[in-house]
């Protein structure tokens, strides 16, 4: 194709085309939700049952779809900066951190929303539930974790192994509404099998996934950009950073 | 179009409270998260400024 | 003198840990006394009503064990940290996933291993009877080392950084959730007379599969930690 990736690898070179890239995925996120929202709202028919409270499906399910495919992607960038030892891996990591942690609390906000007209109550204890829940724990755990971390190759490396250790949670979370008899309904979207709802509505509610997956690719892209421009100032990977040199100076002239 | 009227279509059925509230927390939530992304782009380019 | 064997490495972990322990006996009774007074706070906060505490026994008593390890995983790794020896540990030819599991062995054997001990009688004193006993007992006995193996990944992360021990129960509370559920859910399907096999083995599958994982992730956090 003669563009040689790898030349992108380098946060110098990766900036201006992040840059350049952001317009182009935040007009593909308007006009996607702009058309699940139209499609949700004014095509898909009401439910038989659930009256109009079922059109909470068009947030609740993406951003709950959101909240476990960003927390696998970042998962992946985790992996491949420990695997490559590569900087910009576990920057792309700390990107999507934030987003993810917000469609979790989004998935459970709108969840308890449409559960309370439903089910009759705004929580339960069942598996999937707790298991989203126990998501954003993890999500909020890896940003402190980097946050509290001074030495910048260490916070990158110790949230990536714990981003990795918690990957486990994301097929609970899928296949719990398929080996514990929970409250939560099971899956109305199937590869294989007809979808158990109306097209209409499965339209809108992928369309709206379209929309917030490049919604998310492009406030990640943003996201990446300002930690490449903070990273800069900052002391470089392996180099203490002044503060701590002072101190170690202090403790070697000082004593114990 | 299935809505008789603004009022109807507000009302959802009685299930205005749950539905507008999920959809204006997203709404909210996305626009809160763009603003603070370039709150702090500002703040970085600005810090950057400030070294050179 | 011929290159020890990964057997006898893990034994000599194991016995220094427990050595050290034994000359500090402070820490085994902290844990243990630890677990007895949040275990005897619900009742008062509760109201003693044995029906009552009978019902909330299961849950109380493991997160009252749960908490009991939490606060004990500072003491996994931070001695040998900060007098150098984790350092030397990395050096030696045997993995340093054998080494983590000794001396999470010896930090169970301190920490856990007298919590298990103790529970029947603090199950006594929520009115639990025969049958339960048995079977918060032997949930404890499962799940407390599933317990020490998880939070020494957490521990290893946090070595050395501020704000530590609320870090570290930021980071592996999340982890605890399954093991405390079926834990307790293991107890109070006794209670209730449906039958504790399905959360038991839940719980004997999540001790093996974190024995099989988690020392490895551990090894892996000492190393970052210690660069």
């Amino acid at each position: 194709m003669g563009i040689n990736w790898f030349r992108y690898s380098s946060p110098q070179a990766f900036h201006p085309l992040a840059g350049r890239m952001i317009p182009w995925f935040s007009a593909a996120a308007l006009v996607l939700i702009g058309v699940g929202l139209y499609i949700g709202f004014f095509v898909a028919p009401t439910d038989f049952q659930q009256g109009e409270a079922y059109r909470i499906i068009f947030v609740h399910v993406p951003t709950a779809w959101m909240s476990m495919f960003l927390y696998v992607i970042m998962a992946a960038w985790a992996a491949l900066g420990l695997g490559l030892n590569a900087r910009p891996s576990f920057m792309m990591a700390q990107a999507i951190a934030p987003t993810g942690a917000m469609f979790t609390f989004l998935a459970l906000l709108t969840g308890a929303m449409w559960g309370k007209p439903t089910w009759g109550a705004w929580w339960v204890w069942d598996a999937r539930l707790t298991s989203e829940l126990i998501l954003l724990f993890q999500y909020v755990g890896i940003i402190l974790l980097r946050a509290s971390i001074d030495d910048l190759r260490r916070a990158d490396r110790a949230s990536a192994v714990f981003a990795l250790v918690g990957v486990v949670n994301v097929p609970i979370i899928y296949f719990s509404v398929r080996w514990w008899n929970t409250l939560h309904q099971g899956a109305s979207v199937s590869m294989t099998a007809s979808p158990k709802m109306a097209t209409t509505m499965v339209t809108a509610m992928l369309v709206m996934t379209l929309g917030f997956w490049m919604y998310s690719i492009a406030v990640t892209l943003a996201r990446m950009r300002c930690v490449i421009v903070e990273r800069e100032r900052q002391p470089s990977w392996g180099k203490n950073s002044a503060i701590q040199e002072v101190a170690e100076a202090r403790e070697c002239s000082g004593g114990v | 179009m299935q809505w008789g009227s603004l009022t109807e279509f507000l009302a959802m059925g009685g299930y205005g409270l749950y539905v507008w509230t999920s959809f204006g927390a997203t709404a909210l939530c996305m626009v809160w998260e763009v603003l603070a992304v370039w709150h702090r782009h500002v703040s970085a380019a600005a810090g950057r400024r400030d070294l050179s | 003198m011929s290159r020890p064997s990964m057997c006898e490495a893990l034994r000599g972990v194991v016995r220094r840990d427990l050595l050290l322990a034994m000359r500090r006996r402070s820490d085994v009774a902290m844990s243990v006394f630890f677990f007895v007074i949040v275990a005897s706070l619900f009742p008062l906060g509760v109201g003693p009503e044995p029906a009552v505490l009978r019902m909330i026994a299961p849950g109380v008593l493991w997160v009252a064990a749960l908490l009991a390890c939490l606060l004990s995983l500072g003491r996994v790794f931070t001695a040998d940290y900060l007098d150098g020896v984790l350092e030397q540990m990395l050096l030696i030819p045997q993995p340093l996933a054998v080494l983590v599991v000794g001396k999470v062995f010896a930090h169970w054997v301190i920490s856990g291993l007298p919590v298990v001990l103790l529970s029947p009688l603090l199950g006594l004193q929520f009115g639990l009877g025969g049958d339960s006993l048995g079977v918060l007992t032997l949930s404890l006995l499962l799940g407390t080392p599933t317990l020490s193996v998880i939070g020494a990944i957490g521990a290893a992360l946090t070595l050395g950084v501020r704000g530590g021990g609320l870090l570290v129960a930021l980071l592996v509370l999340p982890l605890f959730i399954p093991v405390l559920i079926f834990g307790a859910g293991a107890v109070t399907s006794s209670l209730a007379g449906i039958g504790s096999e399905a959360n038991l083995s839940l719980l004997g599958a999540s001790f093996l599969l974190s024995l099989t994982f988690a020392p490895w992730a551990t090894a892996v956090a000492l190393r970052i930690a210690l660069e």
